[in-house]
């Protein structure tokens, strides 16, 4: 477990910089509209969903009610379902972690998890295992520095959140390069353009992501022996 | 508005996040083998999430206003042909990053 560490350390590294600084915005909003830190520390140990805790702060600041809570959080996350697809098998031989996992499985440690390669003689469940722990207490971290320091930093860190962008392109091109097929990676790419081209920012995710499953599942037959991992 | 409203609007929030990750756990619990079909799409799906996940990140870039989306694709570009290059995550990432945010701060203002 110990030794897991320095390698699952170096893998989140990207994600520490991400998550550092879209946690602090989450800080600095949630303080704009009158809550504690305390309040960024539980939302964020609790929630851990970075867009979906962005709308917890409008929705807090609007006073919305429950029920328009859980629909609007439900409908921001349904992404989230497809992701433990590729993980079902992975996550249930980790025992009582598998929760942990479950619980934590974000869009950064899903790409990290997906690209996951283990140096030789680490335990690659251990080293899965702390890459989530490391990614979930940057965004903690990150929130809670938000709402204590506000919007004072000594630098400019205006465009420090591309780090985000960058490490999807570079697991894109990691996936690109290690795959037979790239008929995936293109459908995905076509379907995110068109989607977001016709449906606008705001609501382009999940039709996305269903045009690219039914895509999938009508190319089966021509794509499965490819792609078999 | 109160302290318990408040407190239940996070915890409504956790509940129906962590709902939205276990729910494929929950229809497939290890127990029955899993469908082909689901099996099959959770190998094919990583590259085409990743994709769609780039694409997130430039969701609200003005295409249409200069500088056209010029920082971004330019970033991405370096970000990805340095990766090829050298492989090195951290170098790629770093350089992109920094590029980045030279150009929005210096150059594109």
């Amino acid at each position: 477990m110990k030794k897991a560490f320095r390698p699952a350390f170096s893998v989140t590294i990207p994600v520490l910089c991400g998550y550092l600084f879209i946690g602090l915005a989450f800080g600095v909003m949630l303080r704009d509209i009158g809550f504690a830190p305390p309040w960024a520390f539980f939302s964020s140990l609790l929630i851990y969903a970075g867009s979906g805790q962005y709308l917890l702060v409008s929705l807090l600041a609007a006073n919305a009610s429950l029920v328009t809570v859980a629909a609007m959080t439900l409908l921001l996350n349904c992404r989230h379902i497809f992701y433990g697809l590729s993980f079902l098998e992975t996550f249930h031989q980790m025992g009582r972690r598998k929760w942990y996992m479950i619980f934590s499985l974000t869009d950064e440690t899903y790409s990290l998890l997906c690209s996951l390669k283990t140096p030789e003689g680490i335990d690659p469940n251990a080293m899965r295992f702390w890459i989530a722990i490391l990614d979930h207490s940057y965004w903690i971290a990150g929130s809670v520095l938000g709402a204590v320091i506000g919007g004072m930093l000594p630098f400019d860190s205006t465009g420090i959140d591309f780090a985000m962008t960058a490490l999807f392109t570079v697991i894109f091109v990691e996936q690109w390069m290690s795959a037979k097929c790239h008929v995936p990676a293109f459908l995905g790419l076509g379907a995110a353009a068109v989607s977001l081209a016709i449906l606008g920012p705001d609501n382009f995710i999940l039709p996305a992501m269903v045009a690219i499953c039914v895509m999938l599942a009508a190319l089966r037959g021509r794509l499965a022996k490819e792609v078999a991992g | 508005m109160t302290f318990g409203k408040a407190l239940a609007m996070v915890l409504v929030a956790a509940a129906c996040t962590f709902a939205t990750r276990v729910a494929p756990f929950l229809l497939f619990n290890g127990k029955k083998p899993i469908p082909p079909l689901v099996r099959y799409l959770g190998e094919a799906l990583p590259p085409a999430v990743i994709a769609l996940l780039v694409v997130y990140c430039v969701k609200s870039v003005d295409w249409l206003a200069a500088p056209h989306g010029a920082p971004e694709l330019l970033c991405i570009a370096v970000t990805a042909l340095l990766h090829i290059w050298k492989r090195s995550n951290l170098l790629s990432i770093g350089v992109g990053t920094a590029l980045y945010m030279f150009l929005v701060q210096a150059v594109f203002i």
